[in-house]
């Protein structure tokens, strides 16, 4: 080949890169563009719905008066329910298999069982809730049930995220910590724990704002579209002032009433379903964006 | 870690201060055992529920019917058990959902490993990894009022729930699952083998696609499999715009019902415990739940092959 060809090659190649270079920044902003598309329509469509009576109200037959009080109540005690059982024991489990397990039959099952049940999809785990818990147990359709469900589908999340930010910790703070005689437990509460906090935060953090989107468990456990009341209060008058009560109470989330409107016709609900998802939507943003936030100080926060 | 006493020459006498605290660090030790069996536990109700539910559906209904029927009509005076009416939908919405999710995932990966400067991807990747946090029943909403009514524009017998939509939809959310895990395989390939390529004269996108791609070949293969897993198991999605009549389909423009959007229309009406109806959904589950296995641990098998390769 002479000089010449090989100029046309190289030049052709590089017309190829830059035509591949295109090809992802357009493929690239598709996918962004979706995203803002979503959020963009959702706005136009709901954002007109949301005042205080919105946030205020009951579900109503009359789309102009329903609100979400009951939908929002509802999430914040599901997302106490579920961080009180999942962050607790994932954490624990973690701290488990990274700490304590030697490398054996037993670990081995709990690895593969761990990274099997990531991949369970949601609509399983509401089935096992409801035959286990609801039924079996007999929690009924309550936001024990449902608490119990969405902690299931998100320990898998906490457990990986503690594993990880435990291995991120140097040896040398191990070894100082068992060479001025401190047991396994002082190492692990006093220096390991405090140094992976601001991972064990993210993953938790990612891992709830999870659970508060999701909608097939709760939907399958038998959570109400309808509810015009709110959960005996967890704070009451008398001794011991706390009152667990709510956590048998019948319940609705965000999700639900939103799946709810949208499956109903009339451009009103429908106005309804975009206003619950601008919050559920702005929830869910914030929360990745306070992971993100964390993520990022705890990495620079700390120098090994 | 033993509570016995020791001698007391030893430098490390028990005292009982040392011995309460071995028994605290026992105590500590098995506790943290237990949370970590829990997720043992799980796992074991999910597969106990879904056989003790379906096995009475299953006592019932021959397993011929269920898999070679084409008709699902569980809660009709005269039930028709056939799975393959459902399985049909759960297909053609993941086939659909995968046409979009696996180009896309590959050329954003590619690009993003090996064309696009550090600091675009940093932050590409998280906003990318948003498109899987949206609330699901927001996707459903976006895909039924808004992606379907803009079809219909181009596709006139595009009916109002369809397969198209859902699916189209659902491939978008799963686009950073592909392209996040792909982007990671490809960065894991070794420097030295893309200098080697470029030292050869290959240009980036030779390169990309006849080295990086092929060395990487397994990671991005799992992560296909696992977007095929999150597809057909997805719920609300296409609970809400691929329509809820079982129906053994392969044409995208119609709509049907997936198992999982069964399950849901299920859930959503007062079905007694115990009822056929009510079995019926556990049988619809295990099918579910078999599937996405198959797919979870080939995925799992194919992220161990690629770990071994360097």
């Amino acid at each position: 080949m002479t000089i010449n060809k090989w100029d046309r090659l190289a030049a052709r190649r590089r017309k190829a890169d830059a035509a591949f270079k295109v090809l992802g920044v357009v493929t690239t902003v598709f996918a962004v563009g979706v995203l803002a598309l979503l959020l963009g329509n959702l706005m136009i469509d709901g954002l007109g719905r949301i005042d205080w009576q919105f946030l205020t109200s009951f579900p109503s037959r009359r789309p102009a008066q329903a609100g979400i009080l009951s939908a929002w109540v509802g999430s914040v005690l599901l997302m106490l329910t579920t961080a009180g059982i999942a962050v607790p024991l994932g954490v624990a489990a973690g701290v488990y298999l990274e700490e304590y397990a030697r490398k054996n039959w037993f670990t081995a099952i709990i690895e593969i069982n761990i990274s099997n049940l990531a991949g369970v999809p949601s609509i399983i785990y509401g089935l096992m809730a409801l035959g286990l818990f609801v039924y079996g147990l007999g929690f009924g359709q309550s936001v024990i049930a449902a608490g119990l469900a969405l902690a299931c589908l998100v320990l898998p999340i906490i457990i990986v995220a503690t594993r990880e930010s435990l291995r991120a910790v140097p040896a040398s703070i191990r070894e100082a910590a068992y060479a001025l005689g401190a047991t396994r437990w002082q190492l692990i509460s006093h220096h390991l724990l405090p140094a992976a906090a601001g991972g064990i935060a993210t993953g938790s953090i990612i891992a709830m704002s999870r659970a508060i989107g999701e909608s097939a468990p709760l939907i399958t456990i038998g959570a109400l579209t309808f509810i015009a009341f709110l959960p005996p209060p967890p704070f009451i008058g008398d001794f011991p002032w706390l009152s667990f009560e709510w956590l048998k109470s019948p319940f609705t989330a965000m999700p639900i009433q939103m799946f709810n409107w949208v499956s109903r016709p009339g451009t009103d609900f429908q106005a309804n379903a975009a206003a619950a998802g601008i919050i559920l939507m702005g929830l869910t943003l914030m929360m990745n964006a306070i992971a993100i936030v964390v993520r990022h100080r705890a990495r620079r926060r700390v120098r090994w | 870690m033993q509570t016995t006493e020791r001698e007391p020459t030893s430098l490390l006498t028990v005292t009982p201060r040392r011995r309460r605290q071995r028994i605290w660090e026992r105590g500590i030790a098995v506790l943290l055992a237990a949370a970590a069996f829990s997720s043992v536990f799980v796992t074991f109700g999910i597969v106990a529920t879904l056989v003790v539910e379906s096995a009475s559906f299953f006592a019932h209904v021959p397993l011929k019917e269920f898999f070679t029927d084409t008709l699902w009509t569980p809660l009709f005076a005269e039930p028709r058990y056939g799975i393959l009416a459902l399985v049909s939908g759960t297909m053609m919405t993941t086939l659909v959902a995968l046409s979009i999710a696996l180009p896309a995932g590959t050329i954003i990966a590619i690009y993003l490993s090996e064309f696009a400067p550090p600091r675009l991807r940093e932050w590409v990747k998280p906003v990318l990894e948003l498109l899987s946090a949206v609330p699901t029943v927001v996707y459903g909403y976006f895909a039924l009022l808004v992606v379907s009514p803009f079809l219909q524009k181009f596709i006139p017998d595009l009916s109002h729930f369809s397969i198209l939509s859902a699916g189209l939809v659902m491939g978008v959310m799963i686009i950073p699952y592909v392209s996040s895990l792909s982007e990671d395989a490809m960065r894991a390939v070794p420097a030295i083998l893309r200098e080697g390529s470029y030292a050869l004269g290959a240009s980036k996108l030779g390169t990309s696609l006849n080295v990086v791609f092929p060395a990487a070949l397994s990671g991005i293969a799992a992560s296909y499999v696992l977007a095929i897993s999150r597809a057909v198991g997805e719920t609300m999605i296409v609970a809400i715009a691929a329509g809820l009549q079982p129906k053994f389909t392969v044409n995208p423009l119609d709509s049907a019902a997936t198992i999982s959007a069964f399950i849901v229309q299920v859930s959503l009406g007062d079905l007694p415990h115990g009822s056929m109806g009510y079995q019926s959904i556990f049988a619809a589950g295990i099918t579910l739940f078999a599937i996405t296995l198959c797919f979870n641990i080939g995925a799992h098998w194919l992220r161990r092959r690629f770990r071994e390769a360097y």
